[in-house]
This record gives structure tokens, C-alpha cells and sequence, in this order.
């Protein structure tokens, strides 16, 4: 560093160039800078974030309609009335959260368990990654066109292998339950990468001594894993679980473009319900309302989940700080 | 800094590597093997069963579902679907809107990232919660009123109406935001010393250093730019201006019985992704750790 200092222009005295020990106001070129620098996405930001939630807010108070411009008549809350009375909204809210109750658990239970055998294999961690995650980059569409083709009545292969086992397959398209299980399978096979890449890049910061210990001490691999690798990927497992309730709840494609919401819209989730009253009915007062209920429930939800975190790391804080006095005196 | 830092722990022995040296271990490995490799190849049966069946002919597909080398492998179905949908439109419209989108997010949310993590300014700690909360939002809910917006402000139909929500996602500038953090305080101390403009300290300072955050960014913005739907659904309504996932969607039909050119397509849909997949599957595998678990 002495040799830059000394080529530092002159007429600056050494001492007043520190950069991030000054607690006093920054110069002026930095505040400047960062501005200048900030402010390109701030305004993007505020106005293609933040304002359509600004929108949103706005019109659900509103007669508006999608079909033309203006805002239409003031409505004052009846439009939120409605929703909360709508039992199609309520039916759309809890397809939603059946579709998360059935992806929920095996998403986050296999990708835990996978990612588990395949960090105690050495070979392979390219081939089992291009099977596990490559689905995750495929687009919905695609996805779907390839999953009808393979529950296609007679000549797909999902029919094939249940009369293999022998049991009748369901109607995968045309029932309540066969469409069910068809969209869960193929999320399952879609988005199984995801969490099973957070799941391994968790195992990767276990630090190694631990099994070693384990090792010496005669611990079964069945044993580290039982009483090791799962408890101490717990944060892990909590921010997976978060991530993929939050996602589960946003499910759109693979109903809409599967089942089209129906048969009889018995698996229309909430997204479709929103799509459906603000582009087939027009009407965006009430489809921005039915927006906001949903929102409300979503953030409620992920704010929910900090709030557990933030108290669980204080409390785990607390613990750490505890014990600390008693090791000292007894090291002494 | 931080943020990559599991890429170089890769090296580091497996608990396969530690734990061989305990009881009966190296059997319970050889069983996960079997295992992890029995469930992956399963995984690959849909994607292979495409590409199968979009290289027989309809007529063998009816009478001989499940028999793959039955009635010879042909490349109709790809010639057919090129020309009877729109294809390259779908592509041009789509690689279009995934590079713009990349180049605006990039810029942009590296500098909103490097004005946060290393300049002090007025202002600076409300913009910060205000990409916090940001991070809740679920954008995928808000389309409608984003729609009366953006059509109140005639972007619809337009390219910008499909780059700048990408741009507008906090996450990005997250990413580079703890990226620029990690830089040495030395090092930037020492360009300002030289006589550096705060500019030229980002441009030829420290983003050449952060790559890998660039790369990061860049990928997952092309990737979910590219795979979008619903946005695009309702942003892009005439046929040849879509983008291959929503033109895509209009193949889809439980009634369809030409198999293989549908198959075919999907196969074209599928391919560019699994291409980049192939060639930056690590960035993507340590983007999506990162942006996953911070």
C-alpha cells in the first residue's frame, strides 16, 4: 500500500484520505456517485415494482374494467366485499393451498433425502445434477406438452406402467383426483432440482471434521446421517421449506396449461381465479381486490417466517452465550 | 466474495471420502449409488421419451406405443413442425427479449449493488429497505394491476414491457450487492488514491473482478426471461410476436394425436435451454444456491 500512497496526487494530505473509517458526512463526490449510481434501477424500481402495487391498491377501490382506459367509478370497499363473499375466490384460495399441502412435503422430503445418498457418492456429481436440475430450466409449456404425452390414454406411458403393476389408471385430464395427481407429478419432476441444489450446497458447508469425529468415534454412516447430517441442515430445511410454500402458493402454469382449471374449475388456483375475473370477465376493480386478499395472506405468511427466524437466531444467541463463562472456568 | 465461497470448498473431501474409513461404510455408499443413479435415471425418462418419439412417425406411434425401434426413426416431424409454426419468430422474439433483459439487469443492478455496498449517500439506508421488501413481493400475483399500468403507459406489446419487470426484481442487485461487499477495502482505497473517479472504480475496478456475480445474474435472468409465461401471455398477443413458451402453449391439447411433430416441438423447446444448461451448469447450479439461500 506504501507504494500507491506515495504516488497519490499531491496537494492531499495522507491523513484525511481514509474511506470507511470516516463516521463523519462522506464527501461529496462519493454521495454524488452513489446517486447517480443508484438511481438508474431506483426509478425502474419505483416504477415498474412499487407502482404496480401503488395500481393495484388504487383500482380495487374502483369499477374498473380491463377492456378500456380510466379508472371508472369509485366503489369504496365493495369490491373487497365481494371477494371475501366469493366462495369461487375461497375454492380458488384453497386449490392453491391443497396444491402446496401435496407438493410440499415429498418436494422437500426427497430433496433432502437425494441430496443426502448423492453427497456420499464420489463419481457422478455432473450426471446426477443434469437429471436432478436440467427439468428446472425447461419451460412450463414444454413441460406440460411432454407430460400430456405421456399420460395420453392407451398409448402414453403413465398408463402403460400403472396397468404394468395392474391397477386401472385414473383420467388424468378429464377427474378432479386424476388431474391432481397429474399435476403433482409433474411439478415433482419439474421443480425437484431446486431444492435439491440448496439442499446440497448445504451438506457442502458441514464441515468434514464432524464425520471424521463421528467416524472415529464408530458411528455408522446410517447413524451420521440420522443424527448429524439432518440436524445440522435444519436451517437449510427451514428456508426450503419457506421457499417452497411461497412458490407452491404462486402456482400457475401447470394447472392452467394442463387442466385449464378444470374439470368444472375443481383445480383452479387463486392466480387463475385473478387472470379469469381481469381478462375473460374485464373486471379489474374486483380482480385487484381479489390481488390484494391474496397478497395480504402471502406476505403475511413470508413476514411470519422472519419474524420465527429472527426470534429462533436470538434465542440460539443466547444459548451460544450462556455456556461460554462456565467452559472458561473450567478450563482454568 | 462470500457468496461463492461454496465453489472452492468443492475440493474439500465428501463425507463419502471420510466416512469409507468406518464401519461397513463403503457398502452403504455403493447402495446410495445404486440408489441416486436408479432414481436419476427415472428423472430422465421424460426428456428422453421425448426425443424418442418426436424421431418415429404417427402411424407407429398408434400401433406400437411403447415399442421405441418399431417403423424406423425419421426427421419429418422436425421439418413438419418448423413449418407449420412459426418457430423462428418464437426463437428471434424470445433470444430478443432474454438479451435485452440481461443487459438492462445487469447494468443496472450493478450499480444500484456497488452505490450500496460501498458508497455513503443520503437516502441510502431507505433504498435498502426498500429492496428488502421487495423481496416479498410475489410478482407473479400483481399482473393485473401491472397490466392497467403498463397499458395506461402504452408498453404493451412492446419489448419493454417483457425486460423491464426482470429489471425491476431485487434479487439481482442483492446478488452483486454482496458480491462488491466482499471486495478488499485496500483495494478500492488505493484506485481513489491514484486518482480514480468513483465511476471508473466500479467499471474497471470491481466489476471486472466480480465475474462470477455477472455470470450469476446473467444466466438466471436469461433463463427466467426466457421461461416466462403468464407475463408474456398477456403482454404479447398476435402469433408471430410470442415467445417460444407461450407459442408453444398453443400446441397444447389433450386431443392432439400427431405425437411426434408435437414431441418434435417440445424437443425445440426444450434443446436451447438443455444446451445452455450443459455448457454453464455449475454458475446455474451456484446461482441458484446463492440466490437461494441468502
Amino acid at each position: 500500500m506504501t507504494t500507491i500512497a506515495s504516488e497519490r496526487p499531491a496537494g492531499r494530505p495522507a491523513g484525511r484520505i481514509t474511506l470507511r473509517t470516516d463516521r463523519e458526512r462522506a464527501p461529496r463526490s462519493e454521495r454524488r456517485a452513489g446517486l447517480l449510481l443508484s438511481s438508474p434501477f431506483l426509478i425502474v424500481y419505483l416504477l415498474f415494482m412499487i407502482g404496480p402495487l401503488a395500481v393495484g391498491v388504487v383500482v380495487s377501490f374502483f369499477n374498473t374494467t380491463t377492456v378500456k382506459s380510466g379508472l371508472g367509478g369509485w366503489v369504496g370497499l365493495s369490491n373487497y366485499r365481494t371477494v371475501v363473499q366469493d366462495s369461487l375466490f375461497w375454492s380458488a384460495m384453497w386449490h392453491s393451498v391443497l396444491f402446496t399441502l401435496l407438493t410440499t412435503p415429498p418436494l422437500v422430503v426427497l430433496a433432502l433425502a437425494f441430496a443426502v445418498l448423492a453427497s456420499r457418492v464420489r463419481r457422478g456429481t455432473v450426471f446426477y445434477r443434469l437429471a436432478f436440475f436440467a427439468p428446472y430450466v425447461v419451460p412450463s409449456s414444454v413441460v406440460v406438452l411432454v407430460f400430456l404425452w405421456m399420460y395420453t390414454p392407451q398409448v402414453g406411458l403413465v398408463p402403460k406402467l400403472f396397468s404394468a403393476v395392474g391397477l386401472t389408471s385414473p383420467d388424468f385430464i378429464g377427474s378432479t383426483s386424476g388431474g391432481w395427481t397429474a399435476v403433482v407429478l409433474m411439478t415433482l419432476w419439474w421443480t425437484f432440482g431446486f431444492n435439491f441444489v440448496l439442499y446440497t450446497a448445504g451438506i457442502q458447508d458441514v464441515p468434514t471434521e464432524v464425520y471424521e469425529a463421528a467416524a472415529i468415534d464408530g458411528a455408522s454412516p446410517w447413524q451420521q446421517i440420522r443424527f448429524l447430517t439432518v440436524p445440522l441442515l435444519s436451517r437449510t430445511t427451514s428456508l426450503v421449506l419457506i421457499l417452497q410454500i411461497l412458490a407452491s402458493l404462486k402456482v400457475f402454469d401447470q394447472i392452467y396449461l394442463l387442466l385449464g382449471g378444470g374439470p368444472n374449475q375443481s383445480t383452479r388456483p387463486v392466480i387463475e381465479y385473478i387472470y379469469d375475473t381481469g381478462f375473460t370477465s374485464y373486471r379489474g376493480g374486483y380482480g385487484a381486490a381479489a390481488t390484494m386478499v391474496y397478497f395480504v395472506i402471502i406476505v403475511a405468511i413470508s413476514a411470519a417466517w422472519y419474524a420465527l427466524r429472527h426470534y429462533r437466531t436470538a434465542a440460539a444467541e443466547r444459548a451460544d452465550q450462556r455456556p461460554a463463562p462456565r467452559a472458561e472456568r473450567r478450563t482454568s | 466474495m462470500t457468496t461463492l465461497a461454496p465453489v472452492r470448498r468443492r475440493r474439500t473431501p465428501t463425507p463419502a471420502a471420510v466416512a469409507d474409513r468406518s464401519n461397513g461404510a463403503k457398502l452403504f455408499n455403493r447402495l446410495c449409488a445404486v440408489c441416486v443413479t436408479l432414481f436419476a435415471l427415472i428423472w430422465l425418462v421424460p426428456l428422453v421419451w421425448a426425443l424418442i418419439t418426436s424421431l418415429r412417425s404417427d402411424g407407429s406411434i398408434t400401433a406400437k406405443p411403447t415399442s421405441p425401434f418399431a417403423g424406423g426413426w425419421s426427421f419429418h416431424a422436425y421439418s413438419y413442425a418448423w413449418d407449420n409454426y412459426p418457430l423462428g419468430y418464437w426463437y428471434l422474439n424470445s433470444l430478443v427479449i432474454a438479451t435485452l433483459a440481461v443487459l438492462f439487469t445487469v447494468t443496472l443492478c450493478s450499480m444500484a449493488g456497488f452505490a450500496l455496498a460501498l458508497l455513503r449517500f443520503p437516502g441510502r439506508n431507505a433504498v435498502m429497505a426498500l429492496v428488502v421488501a421487495g423481496l416479498m413481493l410475489p410478482t407473479e400475483g400483481l399482473v393485473l394491476p401491472q397490466f392497467i399500468e403498463y397499458r395506461s403507459l402504452h408498453l404493451l406489446g412492446t419489448y419493454w414491457a417483457l425486460v423491464l419487470p426482470s429489471v425491476a426484481a431485487p434479487v439481482s442487485v442483492f446478488v452483486f450487492h454482496s458480491f462488491f461487499r466482499g471486495i478488499p477495502t485496500p483495494l478500492i482505497e488505493a484506485a481513489r488514491l491514484d486518482g480514480a473517479s468513483w465511476w471508473r472504480v466500479y467499471r474497471s475496478v470491481c466489476l471486472p473482478i466480480s465475474r462470477p456475480a455477472v455470470a450469476t445474474v446473467a444466466i438466471l435472468t436469461f433463463i427466467s426471461s426466457w421461461n416466462a409465461f403468464l407475463w408474456p401471455l398477456l403482454v404479447l398477443s398476435q402469433t408471430k410476436s410470442q415467445t417460444v413458451p407461450v407459442g408453444l402453449a398453443s400446441l397444447v391439447n389433450p386431443s392432439n394425436i400427431q405425437y411426434a411433430e408435437v414431441m418434435a416441438s417440445s424437443v425445440l423447446g426444450f434443446l436451447p435451454l438443455i444446451a445452455v444448461f450443459l455448457v454453464f451448469q455449475r454458475q446455474i447450479v451456484q446461482g441458484v444456491a446463492t440466490t437461494g439461500l441468502k
